[in-house]
């Protein structure tokens, strides 16, 4: 039932791409459901997977946002992201993830060749973590209604029968693991973005970490509870399971992984990279018992290669969560209050 | 050698925290009949959090936080000020990102830019004077904020500016001068304090003389001090020996950066572009006498003041009720006496000074857990 | 207050404006050589500064870093001796 696709013309995005009409189906097909292949043109994805059918099996849906400045950066882009993200979010669950949609906000005057490469982007990446974006949709908004494109998706996954990671599992003496140097996404991007007149080598940790996951659980089944640590970063993400677990985290200074780029961004701009976001970086909570088997499985994925221990559970105390310098003196790590300005002083 | 990693080694760490010890025994310091050391500057209030540093020196050592953050002990009036200028239309207001959150009477920077204001938040001043050539019909104003370690770097670009005759730049002067403060806490008759530990990049610029009235007339040793945690441990090991040998001497531990006699390019260039104003107002602190610049008449094209009319004017109606900043700051209060710590003054609803910004002391305790670690 | 973190200046990119290239870790940002422009700027290439708000406001003297670190290793030494003391005066009364 498919038309012949027709090679859109336009060079950058105009209001009657929005319209509903003939122009706006020229744009889909030519740049979103020529490349993201979805099973169907109906208004809706039906889908089947065996997997659902088991008994036990428990459907995970979860959505997200993405807002970035600049949309491309070293090392991803808000294409990229947008399916990392949602990914992650199921996957950080214990979900299997399966299907995404995604509807994107773009704005008028955008450019149509990075439209294509945002959208080839979130196919190769989508591809790469095992899933299928099977709906969407677009609206065109007014130049400066928003910043050249923000995109949405939802994603639905399965948990397996009998999995349950809950932070609220989490006890004293469980081992906190990250996969990933802390804070690159954050510094890349802060450099990418110009006005601070950085430059770096820094590139997004922007990963999808779904086979990394079930790596994981495969390799140590009492796995407790993980997260990615986005916005606010390990700090934020840190506090709100310490909340949840009912007991306290404490940190080591020293096993904390840092670039000493990012180190450098921090030192140059007074920040601290437990703040700085993530986008393939996770932190999980394993018995200790198992802690061994799971960092190997870690190391052993590419994902997972920076794999390594950064703290503890501990009994709960005044404050979610401690940090141990260097020195053996403690410090709270407390949550992000607004946003993390660069300072002079 | 990196310069940072070799002054954050955990085994020097050790060697200093048992000196202090040692000597602190030796004076007979204790909990309850502490030696008071101030540290002037916000930087090493932060750093004496960040490490820990405070639980892990001798219990008779108190740290005293001092008025050494300039976003702290900037009057709510003149934040106002900002605001104002940044409302303005065809004005592009550029600004350390610190100054973004602080209240003014009616609003923070912060939330001007939520309103429509064009606030923008820059590293440096240099970044200013780029945004002013790329922006001919625009009014490019930078928000001059900080103590004797900034002021050249505002005052080199006002230099640059009149040089390139880019008329459409200014500087928002509120800077601030280090030794008259401490002038005023050390004629303060509350005052506790048994020595200081000075402001390592104040003094890189203004050098180590300007603090010999506090040794000479005042009989209070002082170290001019490092921002790594090491060099604030050997700093308070060497204030602590000048304490127990009945000394008052300036001394200087962060030697690698601060000379002797400051930095004379940047001595000329803010001796070139400022001068005095008679008084300045301090949140918690009140007037304090020559405490602040302006910018010379020369260069009043450059001025913001002058450009948008805007005056000084004491405004001691600043301080917020039952906000005890004044007595943090002088060291008769700790941060937690405060009846308003963490009830109404939360850093994300700062009601005085010290709560405002990451360095104030109100904050580093909140953030960095000096009560609620304590509390434990 | 007052950020300042130590640099290593890598290149002169702008001689009029005294405008040079400095490196953190790894992170590079021009930053302003006037306030230690005391003789050719060639000369400051490879030198570490401390950095503060796009200013190079000195340069870091290694000769006195190194002085203070050897005091540091000085203090450390004569930790041991007292302690080394204090255990021998231990071994003595435990007799």
């Amino acid at each position: 039932m498919k038309d012949t696709i027709m090679p859109l013309r336009d060079q950058r995005v105009t209001l009657a791409h929005g319209g509903g009409g003939k122009a706006m189906r020229d744009l889909i097909e030519s740049v979103f459901t020529s490349v993201f292949n979805p099973p169907g043109m109906e208004d809706q994805a039906r889908l089947m997977d065996a997997r659902l059918q088991e008994p036990g099996a428990r459907l995970a849906f979860t959505t997200d946002s993405f807002v970035v400045t600049p949309v491309e950066f070293p090392g991803g882009d808000i294409g990229k992201i947008a399916v990392c993200g949602t990914v992650n979010d199921l996957a950080v669950g214990g979900a299997k993830p399966l299907w995404l949609s995604a509807s994107f906000i773009i704005e008028e005057g955008c450019e149509v060749a990075l439209l294509r490469r945002l959208v080839a982007s979130m196919a190769r990446e989508a591809a790469k973590a095992g899933v299928r974006i099977v709906t969407g949709d677009t609206k065109v908004v007014n130049r400066g209604a928003c910043d050249t494109v923000y995109i949405t998706t939802a994603g639905v996954g399965v948990i397996p029968p009998g999995r349950d990671l809950d932070a609220r599992s989490i006890r004293p003496g469980d081992v906190a693991i990250v996969n990933h140097v802390l804070g690159d996404h954050g510094a890349a991007i802060l450099a990418a973005r110009g006005d601070l007149m950085l430059s770096t080598d820094l590139e997004s940790d922007c990963q999808s970490l779904g086979h990394l996951m079930e790596a994981l659980i495969a390799a140590a089944p009492g796995t407790k509870a993980a997260r990615d640590a986005t916005r606010g970063g390990l700090a934020s993400t840190l506090n709100e399971m310490a909340e949840a677990a009912g007991c306290s985290v404490e940190l080591d200074e020293i096993a904390l992984p840092l670039r000493p780029e990012v180190k450098g961004v921090c030192e140059i701009l007074g920040l601290d990279p437990l703040y700085l976001a993530n986008e393939g970086t996770l932190v999980v909570f394993v018995p200790e018992a198992e802690a061994q088997a799971a960092l190997a499985a870690m190391r052993a994925m590419p994902e997972g290669q920076g794999a390594c221990i950064i703290g503890r559970a501990v009994p709960k105390a005044h404050v979610p969560v401690t940090l141990r310098t260097a020195f053996g003196g403690t410090r709270i790590v407390d949550m992000l209050v607004g946003e993390q300005l660069p300072r002079i002083c | 050698m990196r310069y940072v990693e070799e002054f954050r080694d955990p085994k020097a760490a050790k060697i200093l925290i048992a000196a202090i010890a040692r000597v602190a025994d030796q004076i007979g310091a204790t909990r309850e009949k502490p030696v008071h050391i101030m540290e002037i500057c916000g930087g090493h209030t932060h750093a004496i959090f960040r490490y820990g540093l405070d639980k892990l020196v001798h219990e008779g050592i108190e740290f005293i936080h001092g008025p050494g953050c300039p976003v702290c002990v900037l009057p709510m009036s003149r934040v106002d000020d900002c605001v104002t200028i940044a409302e303005r239309p065809g004005v592009i207001f550029t600004t350390f990102g610190d100054a973004m959150r602080v209240p003014g009477t009616r609003k923070s920077l912060i939330q001007a830019k939520a309103e429509g204001a064009d606030i923008r938040m820059v590293y440096s001043p240099l970044d200013a004077l780029e945004l002013a050539r790329r922006n001919p019909g625009r009014e490019v104003v930078f928000f001059g904020l900080g103590f004797e370690t900034t002021t050249p770097s505002t005052a080199l670009s006002i230099q640059q500016a009149a040089r390139e005759g880019l008329t459409n730049f200014s500087v928002f002067c509120n800077h601030i001068t280090v030794p008259e403060p401490i002038k005023a806490l050390l004629d303060d008759p509350h005052m506790v304090l048994d020595g200081f530990v000075g402001p390592g990049h104040v003094s890189m610029v203004i050098g180590v003389h300007p603090y010999d009235f506090i040794a000479k007339d005042y009989g209070k040793p002082i170290v001019v001090a490092g921002f790594e945690p090491i060099d604030l441990l050997q700093s308070v090991l060497m204030v602590l020996e000048q304490i127990r040998d009945g000394k008052a001497e300036v001394q200087n531990q962060y030697a690698r950066v601060v000379p002797e006699h400051g930095n004379p390019i940047s001595l000329a260039a803010i001796a070139d572009v400022y001068e005095r104003r008679p008084r300045f107002a301090w949140r918690g602190l009140g007037e304090i006498d020559a405490s602040g610049l302006r910018i010379r008449e020369k260069y009043l094209a450059w001025d913001a003041e002058t450009k948008f009319g805007i005056g000084y004017a004491a405004s001691p109606d600043d301080e917020p009720e039952g906000c005890e900043c004044a007595a943090v700051m002088t060291g008769r209060m700790k941060p937690t006496a405060c009846p308003q710590f963490g009830r109404g003054c939360k850093p994300e609803t700062p009601l005085g000074a010290l709560m405002v910004s990451s360095e104030g002391a109100c904050a580093a305790y909140w953030t960095y857990g000096g009560s609620r670690v304590a509390a434990e | 207050m007052c950020l300042g973190i130590p640099g290593q200046i890598v290149a002169i990119t702008d001689e009029a404006r005294q405008m040079a290239m400095a490196d953190v870790s790894g992170v590079r940002r021009e930053v302003s050589l006037a306030p230690v422009a005391l003789g050719p700027l060639e000369d400051l290439v490879g030198e570490w500064v401390l950095i503060h708000v796009g200013f190079a406001m000195a340069v870091i003297d290694a000769h006195e870093a190194a002085e203070t670190l050897e005091a540091l290793r000085g203090l450390g030494e004569a930790q041991e001796t007292l302690e080394q003391m204090a255990e021998g005066a231990k071994a003595l009364e435990d007799q």
